[in-house]
């Protein structure tokens, strides 16, 4: 079968490239996490009331400045590397997990 | 919704969100200036305000949480009523530990208004007490003050803090005090009478990271709070975790300070890191160091590794990981010297792993641990500590993760980090790195001056420097002999042409043509690989003069081709910039000690011995007011008595430690 989507021609992305999520049912674009940030990684949206832009992924120090000084719980999510997700085990039952 | 999103939803680039202009100037003028908001800026600028004179902060972050702003977790070195250990103990082990190599003056500076500085915080809003009651009945706990202490419970000198309250708190106060604050102003040069390098310091230049404006800050004094240079070995911007990069601490102060003629020591020693890209957060793998002191490691059968004291002898009681042993008086963080050396899991311990004596992964485990160092570990260190209470605690919590039920995996021989205190001489080029602590850095005398008038330093600015305590109350300090200075001298009036000068460097980048330039992450790779190749773990004359030339055909043919598109990209390319600088002090330094040192992390290929009785010395480096390097020296103590010089710069100064 055919394929009819469009296929584009993209750069490959830096990684880790989601150090945040915001969730943009929650986020109401006020922008503190913007002014908080002690690196510049996020950018206000052109669109006042929308979701920052996050635009240098990579510069994320991953201190969680921008999810303390967030007045909506939830609306931004601070996100380990995948590669840095550490892992622990339950002691009395020895089942293991790893951190979200 | 990140820049390729926003393409796609858009169809078309996203503009630069900020108004920029590169040709408006400001001109600020005010009594004093301090260059960086972190814990020694902010307490500095406070210091300034509270004597009723103007000053002025800019930061290239929010000083709200710049600068080390998200926590910290211990207070150090902090002689109290609760403990018989004097300012003179807590200069004395560091310079014990790093056989000479340790800032005594800042040192005992820190210690004498340590106290006082605490109580200063917890009257602008930081909590310093345990007020909550939490820790009722823990044998850190003092019951009547009801302040919480680390490492050495009997001698009581080094303290846990709620520190994520701590640079909110200086920044209110800051505010209400009518400290002008330049949130995102990034400070470029300094400025000096009549332009020239070497001469007294009037004032300092900036850029603004968003709009690109122009600034011009006059004062009568000028106190760099700025940090040390970092990552000049190591650069990596891909599959970063949590620690690196971090290319907001780049070596902007001692760069700066370098090009105006100031003099700094110890910038030829360098510390062992973790491999950048590889590395996971911070504190937040199981590990028994700082924030995670005294936590019992076990193995994969659940087997505990044993600690031993500093005499060697093992020991079995939790209780005494955080005692002096036999002919200790007191033990201290990160104490090399066995005279105050905390305990620490076995020496050997990698070489019984790899006899299958312990079995991998190991894991950090708090369900064995009593119950106040269980929450004193998982919820005021890590929950306090820099960069630990969302990523790590509140992360960690929302995944499931319980301190009573569960073991955190540490990484320790799996390739990720390792227990540093265990093999803190293993050097690899690119792990090395200046900092943490007790790097190189600025001189100054005993009113925190430099050698160029009116120029103040403190907090990690200063050598052989570290800790948020010390940030902090150097800052004070140094605020407070700016201030003697600034109202015993005129009215600067700043050279129109060194200016100028300036403003044609900084924005040169917004000029280049794209298409021919080159980007500067491209340059600080290879920065970091001359640093590698050349001033790597093993050094030698021949490896050195390659290393200049490669830095000079760095700064004279590649720099100038680095392009800023945006504000944001001009400050990493003039941080670029600041870095090749501090890598080229770094190789002249390296080039003028000829000796080696196991302190100093520093082997010379071709004098390989170590300390040798004539060069146990600091090798100074300042920048001559014809352009040239001058290379100096001075002795390990040149700061004399520690008390007598105290108490002669600071007849005036009542705390707690006037009348002792």
């Amino acid at each position: 079968m055919a394929n009819k989507k469009k296929i584009y021609a993209y750069p490959n992305k830096i990684t880790p490239s989601k150090p945040i999520i915001i969730d943009p049912k929650l986020c109401k674009g006020c922008n503190q996490c913007v002014e908080i940030c002690t690196m510049d990684v996020l950018l206000p949206n052109p669109e006042k009331g929308k979701p920052p832009i996050i635009l240098y992924p990579e510069e994320c120090w991953y201190g969680g400045c921008c999810v303390e000084e967030c007045p909506i719980p939830g609306a931004i999510k601070l996100n380990h590397p995948m590669m840095s997700k550490v892992r622990f085990k339950r002691k009395e039952t020895g089942e293991h997990f790893r951190v979200n | 919704m990140d820049w390729e999103d926003y393409i796609e939803q858009k169809n078309t680039l996203m503009e630069w969100p900020y108004p920029v202009d590169y040709d408006k100037i400001h001109n600020v003028v005010v009594d004093v200036v301090v260059l960086g908001g972190g814990p020694a800026g902010m307490m500095a600028a406070i210091s300034v305000a509270k004597k009723g004179l103007s000053v002025a902060v800019l930061d290239k972050g929010n000083p709200k949480r710049s600068g080390g702003g998200s926590g910290c977790d211990h207070w150090l070195n902090t002689p109290n009523p609760a403990s018989h250990i004097t300012p003179e103990d807590c200069a004395q082990w560091e310079f014990d530990s790093y056989n000479g190599y340790s800032n005594s003056l800042s040192r005992y500076i820190a210690a004498r208004e340590s106290y006082d500085t605490l109580l200063e915080m917890e009257q602008m809003g930081a909590q310093i007490r345990d007020i909550h009651d939490e820790f009722r009945g823990a044998p850190f706990r003092d019951e009547k003050t009801k302040f919480l202490f680390c490492y050495d419970y009997e001698n009581k000198f080094q303290f846990r803090v709620w520190g994520t309250t701590f640079k909110p708190a200086m920044y209110h106060e800051a505010r209400r005090l009518g400290v002008h604050i330049f949130d995102r102003v990034y400070a470029t040069s300094l400025l000096t009478e009549g332009g020239k390098i070497g001469s007294r310091v009037i004032g300092a230049t900036g850029v603004n990271i968003r709009t690109g404006e122009f600034y011009i800050f006059s004062g009568k004094a000028v106190i760099n709070c700025m940090s040390r240079h970092q990552g000049n070995w190591m650069f990596s911007t891909e599959l970063t975790a949590l620690p690196y990069f971090r290319p907001n601490i780049v070596g902007d102060g001692p760069a700066i300070l370098w090009r105006a003629g100031a003099e700094s020591t110890m910038i030829e020693k360098v510390n062992r890191m973790g491999p950048p890209g590889y590395q996971f957060p911070t504190y937040g793998t199981g590990n028994p160091h700082n924030t995670w002191f005294p936590c019992t490691i076990v193995d994969a059968d659940g087997k505990e590794i044993p600690w031993v004291d500093a005499n060697g002898k093992i020991i079995k009681d939790v209780s005494e990981r955080t005692l002096p042993a036999e002919g200790q008086r007191f033990i201290a963080e990160r104490a090399s010297h066995p005279k105050y050396q905390t305990p620490h899991l076995l020496r050997d311990l990698p070489e019984r792993i790899r006899k299958g004596e312990f079995k991998l992964p190991l894991y950090a485990d708090l369900t064995a641990m009593p119950w106040y160092e269980r929450k004193v570990i998982w919820g005021l260190m890590v929950g306090q500590e820099g960069r630990t209470r969302v990523p790590i605690l509140l992360n960690y919590n929302a995944s499931g993760f319980d301190p009573s039920k569960d073991m955190l995996q540490s990484y320790y021989m799996l390739g990720g980090e390792s227990y540093s205190a265990i093999d803190p001489n293993w050097l690899v080029p690119y792990f090395m790195d200046p900092s943490p602590g007790n790097g190189g850095g600025a001189i100054t005398d005993w009113n925190l001056m430099s050698n160029l008038p009116g120029l103040f330093v403190a907090g990690d600015a200063l050598f052989a420097s570290n800790y948020y305590y010390h940030a902090c109350v150097t800052g004070r300090y140094a605020g407070r002999h700016a201030v003697e200075f600034a109202q015993k001298v005129g009215t600067p009036v700043i050279d129109e042409r060194q200016v100028e000068k300036e403003r044609n460097r900084i924005y040169a980048p917004t000029k280049v043509n794209v298409e021919e330039g080159m980007d500067w992450k491209e340059f600080r790779a290879v920065c970091a690989r001359v640093m590698q190749n050349y001033c790597g773990e093993l050094r030698n004359e021949e490896l050195l003069k390659i290393g200049l030339i490669w830095l000079d055909d760095l700064e004279r043919d590649v720099y100038p081709k680095l392009y800023g598109r945006n504000p944001h990209e001009l400050l990493r390319v003039l941080e670029s910039y600041n870095i090749l600088t501090c890598d080229k002090i770094i190789v002249h330094v390296s080039l003028a000690r000829k000796a080696s040192s196991d302190v100093l992390g520093f082997y010379r290929q071709d004098f390989p011995e170590k300390d040798p009785p004539n060069w146990h010395k600091f090798v100074t480096i300042k920048m001559t007011d014809d352009g040239n390097v001058e290379i100096g020296e001075r002795p390990i103590g040149f700061w004399g008595n520690l008390k007598e010089e105290y108490e002669a710069h600071n007849r005036n100064y009542r705390g707690f430690l006037k009348n002792q």
